[in-house]
């Protein structure tokens, strides 16, 4: 779903939790399920470890999107984590979206060990929608482009 | 400066055909602190290992980038190698470009560009980790079973003959589980009882063995070596030590209609029972439901007769905490409910019936006997359909998408049984497919069809109505004749579904056991590791991890319990380091780390430090207790000042793997 035939490929950066985001994109790989290249995924232990400022540094860095997948709530390997990370981005995403980046580029999905498809539906949805939303020039430091 | 080497893996063409690999390990040979880079078939192989260690020796390397297949995969065998070859194991780091580039891309192009990237991250990761030194922690020798079916059974009995301590907790009154309602087993028809009850009785005879029966896990603290489990004994107002199980009570009661969970309420027994001949613990328990005394103080019959007087209308819920080093889990399975099956007529006629009822109608212990007879009007059947796949491999919502596995085995078995004791009985079962693996199954399934002329029909049932003369008018369609059917019934049998225990899910939730979306728990790997779950010093047994049949389940059960060994057998068991610590020039004390910790492992005191002009400062800063704490991370967000950071994902690691991504 390419706008304007440009040859525009977004930047994202999914962070997953190591026990099930990863293992559901793991199993989205087993299955051979199909998604665009642009995602490029980034393993943490639990949604929680999570800093705001890791985002904050990608769209600086020129991410087109950031999106964070953990357990679903109630099945966080370590009880609790995925509570604190739905909390700190509600806050962040909501800071973001004023100054200025959509809130569509943004996004936390709860995707368990088991849902390989989910895992792939969703980059499939994210990356059709950062594609449609364009390059991300809020934020981003020209500094660092080379 | 690190001294870094790249290894790239074809593995065989699972990567290489979609990823350049030459060109991948070829583009990473300019990246920062690399000094060595090279691609081959297997790296996971000997050779592909030995390459690894030639390298580290050769090179003097201090970090190795791996791309291949996923670090859950291969992390610890490549970590393993590295140690062979004198690095720190934590100084190795894995790009996941097989199940997360070449196996959901197809184009090369875009494939090798992503592998680069992701080998760049992992290459400005491993250039900031530090090598790690595990630490230690003790192991509890003594294990828990929840979950008293043959599959905990026969864990608890295989782990106590290793010597270790083992305790089961069951939630009904007695152990034995879903086999002590069955009659017969294929495909050797022996009884149920006659193999299950010996092995109860073993458990309670077994002294490294103790039984919590009607009890329940409440809650489970700790980690793998050392979980505290709360156990809620739940009120049976009996004392347990007293009660002999002489059956006094239970002929007594005047309270005689309860329905019978045990025969699955096709008959009823007393307010205060022991399930069935053989329970173990023989110990009678009142259902607080039905009892008179309990419900408005009027009867005490039950104390009355009581010649041991174990009777104890005051009993309380009690909570019993143990340790443990190992937790098996093995809560086994139910039918599901028919409610959603109206065209089976399941609620209107008592005729239709599942086969677990049809298992209690021919139990001698059941409540006919043992003569089949219609639950309805009590004569005998002469014509009896089954129908095959009831909300099993189902996707209209209703009922599972999964094959139940067991049910063309029962149904054949129940289909013989009849056919051998009533010869005068006509037998119909309609199938979608009849599914037979296992020893002597499609042999045992053949028997019923051509020795014993059990009419088979490929098809599936859309209507049972129940007639008014008592019959039940079957309509199905004969796929391989091609026609419909119209089949006079005496009784119908529905193969239900299996599904986990209602108690699962929330269990895995206590447990943080991961669970598949129909509450099966998920097995560590589906081949390679398939009774352990994911978080560690967890392990499965039995249907809890997927259907099975019985000597499935008692293999899986023997396995679990093999783990469980090995893993008792251990002193000391080694820690993750990958945990926070906290740099207390940067703490200010503040307490935030310590709220959001789930599990206690920060802890502060006041420390010393030096202030200027000679002084003494004396500050209150935070420290983490290493064994406890399990690397989440969430106080490394917590922190304000930026004090705390967790080794093996630092802030700059994770930063750095942003920086090379984005660039």
């Amino acid at each position: 779903m390419q706008v304007n035939n440009t040859e525009f490929k977004p930047k994202i950066v999914a962070f997953c939790c190591n026990w099930c985001s990863y293992a559901g994109a793991d199993l989205a790989g087993t299955n051979r399920l199909q998604y665009p290249a642009d995602v490029k995924i980034i393993r943490v232990p639990c949604s929680c470890r999570v800093n705001p400022i890791f985002i904050l540094r990608a769209f600086q860095r020129g991410a087109d999107g950031v999106i964070l997948c953990g357990c679903h709530p109630g099945d966080c390997h370590y009880t609790t984590g995925n509570y604190y990370a739905r909390r700190r981005m509600t806050l962040l995403f909501s800071m973001l979206d004023y100054l200025g980046i959509e809130k569509e580029r943004t996004r936390v999905e709860w995707v368990s060990a088991a849902e390989g498809a989910k895992f792939a539906a969703t980059m499939n949805e994210f990356v059709q929608t950062v594609t449609k939303l364009g390059r991300n020039r809020k934020l981003e430091d020209l500094r660092c482009r080379k | 400066m690190q001294r870094i080497g790249v290894f790239v893996c074809h593995c065989g063409t699972n990567i290489a055909g979609t990823v350049d690999v030459k060109a991948v390990a070829e583009a990473l040979k300019s990246e920062p602190g690399v000094v060595f880079s090279t691609e081959y078939q297997y790296m996971c192989s000997e050779a592909g290992q030995n390459i690894i260690k030639n390298a580290i020796r050769e090179h003097q390397l201090t970090g190795v980038v791996i791309c291949s297949c996923s670090p859950r995969m291969h992390e610890a065998t490549f970590r393993k190698t590295a140690s062979a070859a004198g690095l720190n194991p934590y100084m190795v780091e894995i790009a996941n470009i097989r199940e997360q580039v070449s196996w959901i891309h197809k184009d090369m192009k875009a494939g090798t560009e992503k592998a680069i990237i992701l080998g760049r991250a992992a290459i400005a990761k491993v250039s900031l980790n530090a090598p790690l030194i595990p630490g230690e922690s003790p192991v509890v020798k003594r294990a828990l079973v929840i979950g008293g079916g043959i599959a905990g059974i026969q864990t608890a009995l295989d782990i106590a003959d290793a010597g270790f301590e083992v305790d089961i907790v069951e939630k009904e009154p007695t152990i034995g589980g879903k086999m002590t309602q069955l009659d017969k087993t294929f495909p050797t028809l022996d009884c149920a009882a006659c193999i299950l009850t010996p092995k109860m009785v073993d458990c309670a005879q077994n002294e490294k063995i103790r039984i919590y029966s009607y009890s329940e896990v409440s809650e489970v603290k700790g980690f793998v070596g050392n979980f505290t489990v709360t156990i809620k004994k739940k009120a049976r107002y009996v004392d347990e030590l007293k009660c002999t199980g002489c059956g006094e009570c239970t002929e007594k009661c005047p309270q005689k209609k309860v329905p019978n969970a045990f025969n699955l309420g096709l008959d009823n027994r007393r307010a205060i029972y022991i399930p069935f001949a053989q329970a173990v613990p023989k110990v009678a328990t009142i259902d607080a439901d039905y009892c008179n005394m309990l419900k408005n103080g009027k009867c005490g019959v039950c104390a009355k007769v009581c010649g041991a007087g174990a009777i104890d209308y005051k009993q309380k819920d009690s909570f019993i905490e143990e340790r443990y080093g190992a937790i098996v889990v093995a809560t086994g399975f139910n039918p599901i409910k028919l409610d959603a099956y109206e065209e089976y007529g399941y609620k209107q006629s008592k005729d239709v019936i599942t086969s677990l009822e049809l298992e209690r109608l021919m139990n001698a212990a059941g409540p006919n006997g043992g003569t089949l007879l219609r639950p309805s009007d009590k004569t005998h059947p002469h014509t009896i359909v089954f129908v095959q796949c009831v909300g099993s491999r189902c996707d209209d919502g209703k009922g599972k998408s999964y094959c139940s596995k067991i049910c063309c085995m029962y149904t054949a078995k129940h289909a013989m049984l009849i056919r051998e004791k009533y010869p005068d009985t006509e037998v119909y079962v309609f199938y979608i497919d009849v599914r037979t693996p296992g020893k002597n199954f499609d042999e045992f399934y053949r028997r019923a069809v051509e020795e014993y002329g059990v009419h088979y029909i490929k098809g599936m049932v859309g209507k049972v109505a129940p007639q008014p003369d008592g019959k039940l008018l079957v309509q199905g369609s004969d796929l391989l004749a091609d026609e419909q059917l119209r089949v006079e019934a005496d009784l119908v049998v529905l193969a239900a579904a299996i599904e986990p225990d209602k108690t699962a899910r929330s269990l895995g939730t206590m447990l943080t056991a991961s669970m598949d979306t129909n509450d099966f728990f998920t097995e560590a790997h589906p081949k390679l590791r398939p009774v352990e779950s994911p978080t560690a010093g967890i392990f499965l047994s039995g249907v809890c991890q997927g259907p099975k049949d019985i000597p499935e389940t008692v293999s899986q059960a023997g396995a679990a319990a093999s783990k469980v060994i090995g893993l008792l057998a251990k002193d000391k068991l080694t820690c993750n380091p990958c945990v926070a610590h906290s740099d207390e020039m940067l703490c200010n004390g503040c307490s935030a780390c310590e709220k959001v910790c789930p599990y206690g492992a920060i802890t502060y005191s006041d420390k010393e430090f030096r202030g200027p002009n000679r002084t003494t400062l004396i500050r209150r800063v935070a420290s983490v207790n290493d064994a406890v704490c399990q690397g989440c991370g969430a106080c490394t967000v917590a922190c304000p000042s930026g004090a705390m950071d967790l080794k093996g994902f630092s802030n700059s690691q994770i930063m750095a793997e942003v920086d090379a991504i984005c660039k």
